[in-house]
């Protein structure tokens, strides 16, 4: 490939996958058979650059390729407003997500591929950018993808080709630390937020090594993983994580330990809840806007949410707005099943494809947002200058419909 | 003067003052187009990176600092090189991507330990060969 015998574009690609696999010290390639790409969204002029030498290079995509979240919400026009750091976002963000369809990707738009159909089985080589997405192929489905990034995403899909190095071995993938949450209370762990909280403290914990946490629930389901993975993974340089009982690698402790003696960390109800307040950065009571769905609420969050709208009788507050993030086809889903007209008759605005704490969707002047993500709180005051309350789906519905906060412990 | 030996990630020359961070920083969320330091958890939160010779222990966040990086090389707000403790692939691909597009070339490197020695404010001049895999930074 390397030679230009299948194009100028495959070439280009191969040079940028033999070129990590040099920096990963990797004396071989790996044949993935799925990806997933970060590279649609837009970050600047470079990224339309490279994209656009590749359609021009007439390059595709030799294996199936989800897409990412990009920068426009394309189901909802006028959703996002451009900005003074990006003037040309909405011209240059459509023409980056474009560019990639062109290349034959399928046009997701979405950081939780897998709650539509991009479920790499167990031991199955891929190449997944997105550090949400990467967690979760690793941990909770337990296929094979390295940390992937912007510009290798699309250069694998291209080759079907990355370096055999990182997740993609065997021995990158034993735990070297455990976390030991058996004596928090149970009662936690019936909402993701404190999944998020426990992923928060992983990261800190972790850097970039792999941790094993012991006394999670069996009743421990997808969307509690999902949360816990997206905070570890924006909160320190996670790629993989075990649930002992829980994820499929990990039946045991014993199975994915690296050495006989881990050292372990113990985490009881007063840690999780001083992380939980370590991640608040607003002070005081008021919220302008609540934003759920970070990463892409899945059908069964939404049906969740509905539910407790309903039981609350909650309408959202005059002066708060309440934003719901989520992929096209799980927007769909939940469309068929009669749960988006009641939220939004409710005063809930649906956004698809991108999200809110990537690209102006929150109204100007607005101050402080409350989230049930750990993701969202960990990126959004550095991106979007407000401040974040950290809280559970209750307290979320609870703050949108009074316009003010008040945490259960 | 004196030299330290490093391993070459993406090639290149670079010189300028030493930026030190006390902990990674994610150029995803934590680095804006002007190349300031942005995070407000990063203990050097302020900090601009443009023109320095950037030494922090390893990679951080993010999987999109590869874009960032590439944009902020165009635009000449990045650093003129990147030192690391630890490699980390995600930086190396914004440099080389930056390369292909724009013949612009940002050296980031593989130090170990011996990044330890660098200061911030020290003036260094860093010179990696991807050829041999080696390159060395020169105070």
């Amino acid at each position: 490939m390397l030679d230009g015998s299948e194009g100028e574009g495959v070439a280009l690609a191969m040079r940028i996958v033999t070129g990590l696999a040099r920096v990963r010290g990797a004396e071989e390639l790996v044949e993935v058979t799925g990806a997933h790409i970060d590279s649609c969204l837009y970050h600047g002029r470079a990224g339309l650059d490279f994209a656009e030498k590749l359609v021009e290079l007439g390059a595709r995509v030799r294996i199936p390729t989800t897409l990412n979240v990009g920068s426009l919400d394309l189901i909802h026009p006028g959703t996002v407003r451009a900005d003074e750091e990006h003037p040309d976002l909405l011209t240059a963000g459509r023409a980056l997500m474009d560019a990639y369809v062109a290349m034959g990707a399928r046009a997701t738009f979405t950081c939780a591929p897998y709650q539509v159909d991009a479920r790499p089985g167990l031991g199955e080589h891929v190449a997944w950018a997105e550090s949400n997405a990467i967690v979760f192929a690793n941990s909770v489905l337990g296929a094979r993808t390295d940390r992937y990034g912007d510009f290798l995403d699309i250069c694998a899909a291209i080759t079907g080709r990355a370096p055999r190095a990182g997740f993609h071995l065997d021995e990158a993938r034993r735990a070297a630390f455990v976390i030991d949450v058996s004596a928090v209370a149970p009662h936690r762990w019936d909402d993701s937020a404190w999944y998020a909280v426990l992923g928060h403290l992983l990261g800190g914990l972790a850097g970039q090594r792999v941790g094993a946490i012991v006394g999670l629930p069996s009743s421990t389901n997808e969307d509690d993983l999902k949360a816990l993975g997206a905070a570890a993974a924006s909160g320190g340089g996670v790629g993989l994580f075990h649930a002992v009982g829980v994820t499929p690698e990990a039946p045991t402790l014993e199975a994915v330990v690296a050495q006989e003696d881990p050292e372990v960390h113990v985490f009881v109800d007063a840690d999780l809840v001083a992380a939980r307040r370590g991640l608040c950065t607003a002070d005081g009571s008021r919220i302008d806007a609540i934003s759920l769905g970070t990463p892409h609420a899945s059908l069964t969050e939404i049906k969740a949410l509905a539910e407790e709208v309903e039981r609350t009788a909650t309408v959202v507050a005059d002066g708060v707005t309440a934003y719901v993030s989520t992929g096209r086809g799980v927007l769909a889903l939940a469309d068929a099943a009669d749960l988006v007209e009641p939220l939004k008759a409710a005063g809930f605005t649906f956004v698809v494809d991108t999200c809110t704490y990537l690209v102006p969707i929150l109204p100007e002047g607005t101050r402080v947002v409350m989230t049930n993500s750990g993701k969202w709180a960990h990126y959004a005051p550095g991106n979007l200058g407000i401040d974040v309350v950290l809280g559970s789906l209750v307290e979320c519905v609870a703050a949108a419909g009074a316009g003010r906060v008040a945490l259960d412990v | 003067m004196s030299e330290l030996a490093a391993v070459a990630l993406t090639r290149g020359e670079g010189r300028g003052p030493v930026v030190r961070l006390a902990e990674p920083v994610s150029f995803w969320g934590g680095v804006d187009l002007h190349g300031t330091i942005v995070d407000h958890f990063h203990p050097d939160v302020g900090t601009s990176l443009t023109g320095c010779v950037l030494v922090m222990s390893g990679g951080r966040g993010s999987s999109s600092a590869s874009s960032v990086l590439a944009e902020l090389i165009r635009t000449g707000k990045g650093p003129v090189a990147i030192v690391l403790e630890e490699g980390d692939a995600i930086l190396a691909l914004g440099a080389m991507v930056a390369d292909e597009l724009y013949g612009i070339v940002m050296p980031v490197v593989e130090s170990g330990r011996l990044g330890d020695r660098l200061m911030t404010g020290d003036m260094v001049t860093v010179v990696s060969d991807i050829i041999n895999g080696r390159a060395s930074i020169t105070l």
